[in-house]
């Protein structure tokens, strides 16, 4: 089971350490920097190593290493998920997962990381579960705290580890009931340089913010259930129900939480909501290159395509760009190579258009390698999948609740080779 | 008001300070001071010095006071025990607090008080907390279990302590049993052989039910749990993969992958033709594919799952090519994996797109990347023929970019494309040549000089390549070393003449000024081969080599077996088993996948478990058993004949006797026309070629297997050996002499080419005329060098019986047709018809016995076989090694009556009885036969095969 944590910063310092059972050595890390210093990126450090007396299993979040020490054989996929779930509760309960409100926090987090582990096994890792033990901060506690000697710590016993729905506490009390839904959908492409899709599909993610009284029974149907086959699901959702009715049926937890996220591959289904028309050249002589790229509107079924942006990642001889943005403007820096060119709302009418000059480095032969185009984008309003919730019904409480659905499509991993 | 307060004090007295804090009255003010510590403690500081006014702290009511102190102990009791014991009785009394958190808090606690003096006044607590009524208490209490049993095994199995953890499993509650089974499976990890997990219908069936309660991490501990479980039949399994595949739509990735493991391995025992086992292979589909839309460290670890399961049941993501396409922010670390999965998913249907991926990314930034990219093309080549020659010029095209990895990646998978497809692609040879200055690794430097050894007669200027590499030879890597030699020698033995020096001087630079003993040895070994018989270095040097397989790096099957039920862990991600590398693994047991019940013989349940559990590798010994078994066939197949030993001309020995001499040197040395010597070196072969000269290993092999004939196993099918078919007087020098043979059902005919004219033969080719039956040569005549005056080669030609078939006479009668650049020979020869008898022939008793009777008799053709002194089983072996099937034997009056049944390749079938009377050197054979006039040829089988 997972022996020890430790959370490490960008600079490669050491800045908490957390052993569920004996203590090793922060020596350990060491051939984690070895691998650190191999990688020369922080985000292509192997996520699994090999140590002598140990295996060392970490994540990159928010440019904090999560590094887990364990000694036995266990499954990876286990020890890495739990570490998601830490920063995902720290992110939940201070806002952010860095390392300034990490150690603004420390006892918390001790004590956070101490209620989630026993002895390497997960013991309490649902967020209410938690919050119901150790009460996140907020100014108001503390002053209060402060005043009357109270505690974060929690006093109960946290009844949901115990009943058939652990994921949702007991004696849910609002003065408004809402219950809103949002349907993000994330476009991963890859667009060749004639313009064709070289692979597209869609990856879909259902977050929930459930504000309602006592057990709600929740129950979402979809106008076009068959889009989704591939789907993964909160383990609140009653999985028999999805498979004969295709209907989602849920006793949701309380607050925040991920419904449901689902995978739409085949490719006839996954609509490219724009074009890139671009030609980037080098030119041996004269050491220069030149740049033309337009996008324009292809599959957007009638919204607007908003908050698009283009990234490309330069190759190392391109000194400097000297271009004109019909819209929008560009920024290129020239130590990390980095072209940004940031659009806006896209106006069918007039196309946006960046065009100019790269200054080479004289010298340097060609670069071989093509820059990408990283595109991002977003359409509010439209699931690209054309899915759609056609109805959500309460049951078991008495009270009529607020619903809610909202669709977005964003660009997920959109790239344009070129 | 944030924690990082408490990091302000830095002043000298700090410990002081803290401790005046922690004895002071206030409540607030110890609480602060407590966490002060706790603080300092998370950091790394060394606050132990505090211990015993921490410890006065403990006896609070308020529960996060209680807490800090918690976890201040567990830090440090360890290095106070003395202390420590201090705390115990809070620990006992807090074990009966009437708040079940509080009784959990203490239970836990406990458990991490790394302290041998402790552990005892814990027991009774804990055994109280494992019945408590409160299931909190009991889950906590099973993992303390755990925690105790690392601490003092020995305690734990006295107190009984394993028992009621076991009864746990039959808790009521779906998180105890989870959390008893975790504690379970890590105490048995430590005890491989005591059978904790008892695994029976009824405990899988409770677990089955917990499974779809519990937690998510519960869910893992779980189906990890069930992995080791062996159904009894394939009802049980279908039923435990119905009741796991809901699984696979969990949004917790390591709960999906740990359910893949368990349908993947009880899959294995249903039924291929059932429905479900359809469709569950569809449903195996989508949840792999969405593991890798999640985090990149996610996606690692099921990418090298997946690249298991592809080579398992490769049918599974057959149409997902496309996910597995690499984006170029990948990290680095999925995008090898990624390439990697995309070979193995390559076919034919989808190698226009992998091809252009891959071209794609051989022009990416990353180094590592692009080389393996290039790298995979060529694996795509040897993967999928028909894309061998797009590969090829895709190969080429990057060549031309220049960029210095780029191409030795590039030569290094066309060295490989050569051994795959020889004599195909050799005209880019050129273009590789023009890039030998650029190498600088040993890898593309040694793939670079075994091209220009290989295809030495090819290359114009090969002897100043190789040369040109000689000059720096002490300071190449050892590969490159050996590779030269051997290239060299290769140049030598297809140029002697003008390459003399050259092969002199890089034998003297490996044998006497290197100290590495492969390379000296390599060249002794060369040295003698070439001193005592270049015949024989021929051969041995330029044997033909076997084509390398499609997929050289495929994981061993047993392996692979073993691998399938690690899916998930360790093992899995290093792709090596368990027992490899896990630390402290006391004995890791080996699974191995059940093997499906369909074929009815389904071992007892009882035998499958033991063996899953048991010490002992179960599944490398069968194999061991199997591979042993496949390598008798294997090499029992081709005939066992050893034609007569080569004869020891003079030459030879005098090279043998005076091996490293000066005699050597002078052999080697300028003067090729004078010296006796020089016979044995560069002189003509012997002139009639042994028949089966062609590898003194495997003879000896033959050896070996003919002793382990006795011993019931059948032997190869006879063939002759080889005659002269076309003496070398009617065909302007070129002797042929052959003999046909059987060898694993493909009929070869089997030459030797001499030439004995004065002047270099090329061009050979092959032609039959119409025969009996069919026969045609399966492919061209496979001479590619020029034959050499006085040299000879050998050449296996196979043949098929497709061809247009017109009667001869005599039946067997082959009218064979040879061409070279010099002329058109004829001549004609006679196969024993034993080449044609086919492995199926071996005939039900039943259908025998009707054929027997449904013959005519006039079809009954009755021979003697004399002086023959094998006994009836002897020669009824015999007789199987050449397809002749004894199907019955009856023992009347002394006398063996054996019945034997084969079949032609044109679908004849020949019936046969043998006579043998113990102590009588004649046999009797009566051979009946649809078309009779095919007994007499019969018949001259049979003796050939018994008398040899």
């Amino acid at each position: 089971m997972i022996h020890s944590l430790f959370l490490i910063n960008h600079l490669g310092d050491i800045f908490l350490e957390k052993h569920w059972k004996s203590v090793i050595s922060r020596s350990v890390c060491d051939y984690f920097f070895e691998a650190r210093e191999k990688a020369v990126d922080p985000e292509n450090v192997p996520p699994v190593l090999q140590t002598p007396h140990h295996y060392l299993i970490s994540i990159y979040r928010g440019k904090l290493f999560f590094l887990s020490v364990i000694q036995t054989e266990v499954p990876p996929l286990f020890v890495i998920e739990f570490l998601h779930r830490v920063a995902d509760t720290f992110q939940d309960y201070f806002g952010e997962c860095s390392e300034s409100v990490i150690t603004d926090n420390l006892v918390i987090v001790y004590e956070l990381l101490e209620e989630m582990l026993d002895n390497g096994f997960p013991l309490a890792t649902e967020s209410n579960v938690l919050k119901e033990m150790i009460r996140p901060p907020n100014i108001l506690r503390s002053v209060v705290n402060t005043l009357t000697g109270g505690s974060n710590v929690g006093e109960t016993l946290p009844q949901g580890q115990l009943s058939n729905i652990p994921w949702r506490r007991a004696g849910v009390k609002y003065a408004n009931n809402e219950a809103y839904f949002d349907v993000t959908e994330e476009i991963d492409a890859i667009v060749d340089k004639s313009g064709t899709t070289v692979s597209a599909e869609i990856q879909g993610v259902i977050e929930a913010c459930v504000k309602l009284s006592g057990m709600p029974d929740l129950t979402m149907s979809f106008m076009n259930p068959r889009l989704l086959d591939d789907v993964s699901f909160h383990p609140c959702v009653r999985f028999r129900r999805w498979e004969s009715e295709r209907v989602l049926s849920f006793i949701p937890p309380d607050g925040n939480f991920t419904l449901m996220t689902y995978h739409i591959s085949s490719q006839n289904l996954v609509a490219i909501p724009v074009y890139v028309k671009q030609s980037i050249n080098f030119f041996e002589a004269g050491s220069c290159g030149r740049l033309d790229i337009t996008i324009g509107p292809k599959q957007t079924m009638g919204k607007t395509v908003e908050d698009l942006k283009v990234t490309i990642h330069m190759p190392k001889a391109v000194l400097n760009a000297n271009l004109t943005a019909t819209q929008g403007n560009y920024t290129y820096d020239c130590t990390t190579k980095m072209l940004v060119w940031d659009i806006g709302k896209l106006n069918p009418q007039k196309l946006p258009n960046l065009r100019g000059s790269l200054s080479m480095q004289t010298g340097v032969p060609n670069p071989e390698e093509n820059p990408s185009l990283n595109i991002d984008l977003k359409i509010q309003q439209l699931a690209i999948s054309g899915l759609k919730v056609s109805r959500l019904d309460m049951y078991g409480e008495k009270y009529k609740p607020f619903k809610g659905v909202k669709y977005v499509t964003k660009a997920g991993k959109f790239q344009v080779r070129t | 008001m944030t924690d990082s307060k408490y990091f302000t004090t830095t002043k000298k007295g700090e410990i002081f300070e803290l401790k005046a804090e922690l004895n002071s009255d206030k409540k607030e003010k110890k609480k602060e001071a407590v966490k002060k510590v706790i603080a300092s403690m998370t950091v790394g500081k060394d606050v132990s010095a505090l211990f015993p006014d921490v410890v006065n702290c403990m006896q609070t009511d308020n529960l996060e006071l209680k807490k800090l102190v918690y976890l201040y102990l567990m830090n440090y009791a360890k290095s106070q025990p003395d202390m420590a014991i201090m705390a115990v009785n809070t620990f006992v009394k807090d074990c009966e607090d009437p708040n079940p958190l509080i009784r959990a808090l203490a239970v836990r606690t406990m458990g991490c008080i790394r302290v041998d003096k402790i552990t005892e006044y814990l027991c009774e607590p804990l055994r109280k907390c494992l019945k408590d009524e409160d299931p909190y208490v009991r889950k906590t209490a099973a993992v303390c279990v755990a925690k105790l049993h690392d601490i003092n095994a020995q305690l734990v199995e006295d107190q009984g302590f394993l028992d009621t953890l076991k009864d746990l499993i039959s808790d009521s509650n779906p998180m105890v049993v989870a959390n008893a089974v975790a504690a379970l499976s890590e105490i048995a990890e430590s005890h491989p052989n005591s059978n904790l997990m008892d695994l029976n219908p009824q405990t899988i069936n409770k677990l089955l039910t917990a499974l779809n309660e519990c937690t998510e991490w519960g869910q893992i501990f779980i189906l990890d749990c069930l992995a080791n479980y062996t159904p009894r039949d394939d009802r049980e399994s279908q039923s435990i993969c119905e009741r796991v595949t809901p699984r696979l739509s969990h949004a917790n990735s390591a709960v999906v992958l740990s359910a893949v493991k368990v349908l993947m391995k009880f899959m294995e025992m249903l039924p291929k033709d059932l429905d479900y086992y359809g469709t569950l292979l569809k449903k195996l589909a989508p949840p792999l594919v969405t593991l890798l839309s999640a985090e990149p460290e996610l996606q690692y670890v099921a990418l090298r799952n997946i690249n298991l399961i592809v080579q398992r049941r490769p049918e599974i993501l057959k149409h997902e090519m496309k996910v597995f396409f690499v984006k170029y922010n990948d990290p680095i670390y999925v995008k090898l994996e990624k390439l990697d999965i995309m070979i193995r998913l390559a076919s034919q249907a989808n190698i226009a797109q992998v091809l252009a991926e891959l071209k794609e990314y051989a022009t990416e930034v990353d180094v590592d990347f692009v080389r393996k990219a290039v790298r995979a093309i060529g694996r795509c080549a040897i993967k999928v023929e028909q894309s061998a020659e797009r590969c090829v010029s895709t190969l080429l095209d990057l060549i031309q970019t220049k960029v210095n990895y780029v191409v030795q990646e590039a030569i290094v998978v066309i060295k490989d494309i050569f051994r795959k497809y020889p004599n195909k692609y050799e005209s880019v040879i050129a273009t590789l040549c023009e890039n030998l200055d650029s190498l600088d690794e040993p890898e593309a430097r040694a793939a670079m000089i075994w091209i220009v050894g290989e295809y030495a007669e090819r290359i114009d200027n090969a002897d100043e390549l190789l040369e040109s590499f000689l000059e720096g030879f002490h300071d190449e890597s050892t590969q490159v070393q050996l590779q030269l030699l051997t290239a060299i020698v290769k140049l030598f033995l297809k140029k002697p003449t003008e390459t003399q020096e050259l092969v002199q001087q890089v034998l003297s630079l490996a044998t006497q000024d290197s100290d590495n003993p492969d390379l000296r040895d390599r060249g002794y070994i060369y040295w003698r081969l070439l001193s005592t018989d270049p015949v024989a270095a021929k051969e041995v040097v330029l044997a033909e080599k076997p084509l390398i397989s499609e997929e050289t790096d495929l994981i061993e099957p047993t392996l692979l077996e073993e691998l399938i039920c690690h899916i998930g862990t360790l093992a899995s991600v290093y792709h090596k088993p368990p027992s490899a590398f896990v630390e402290g693994s006391r004995g890791v047991q080996h699974k191995r996948l059940p093997g499906s019940t369909e074929s009815g013989e389904s071992e007892s349940p009882d035998t499958t478990s033991a063996a899953a559990v048991s010490d002992a590798p179960p599944a490398v010994i069968p194999s061991q058993g199997d591979l042993l078994g496949d390598l008798l066939n294997l090499d029992l197949t081709p005939p066992t004949t050893t034609g007569p030993p080569p004869p020891a001309s003079s030459g030879m020995q005098m090279g043998a006797m005076d091996l490293l001499g000066g005699g050597l040197d002078s052999l080697l040395g300028g003067d090729l026309g004078g010296s006796p010597a020089i016979g044995a070196g560069f002189g003509a072969p012997p002139a009639a070629m042994p028949a089966s000269f062609s590898a003194p290993v495997s003879g000896g092999l033959d050896d070996l297997f003919d002793l382990g004939g006795g011993v019931g196993m059948p032997m190869g099918a006879y063939s002759a050996p080889k005659t002269v078919w076309l003496p070398a007087m009617k065909a302007k020098g070129l002797e042929i002499s052959g003999t046909f043979a059987r060898r694993s059902g493909v009929i070869q005919m089997e030459m030797t080419l001499t030439n004995k004219a004065m002047s270099v033969m090329t061009d050979f080719a092959i032609q039959f005329n119409r025969n009996s039956f069919g026969l045609a040569p399966a492919g061209p005549l496979q001479v590619l060098t020029p034959l050499n005056p006085n040299q000879s080669i050998e050449v296996t030609l196979p043949l098929n019986t497709v061809g247009p078939v017109m009667k001869m006479e005599p039946l067997n009668n082959l009218q064979v047709a040879v061409k070279n650049n010099i002329d058109v020979f004829y001549f004609s020869c006679q196969y024993p018809i034993s080449m044609l008898f086919v492995e199926d022939g071996k005939m039900e008793r039943q259908v025998f016995l009707a054929t027997w009777k449904d013959i005519p008799n006039d079809n009954e053709a009755q021979f003697q076989i004399k002086d023959c002194h094998l006994s009836s089983d002897a020669a009824s072996n015999k007789l199987q090694g050449s397809n002749i099937f004894t199907i019955a034997k009856r023992t009347v009056d002394g006398q063996d009556m054996l019945y034997q049944s084969m079949k032609l390749t044109n679908g004849i079938w020949v019936l046969a009885e043998m006579r043998v009377q113990a102590g009588n050197p004649v046999y009797t054979v009566s051979l009946k036969c649809r078309a009779a006039e095919v007994s007499q040829w019969v018949f001259q089988s049979y003796e050939a095969v018994l008398k040899n």
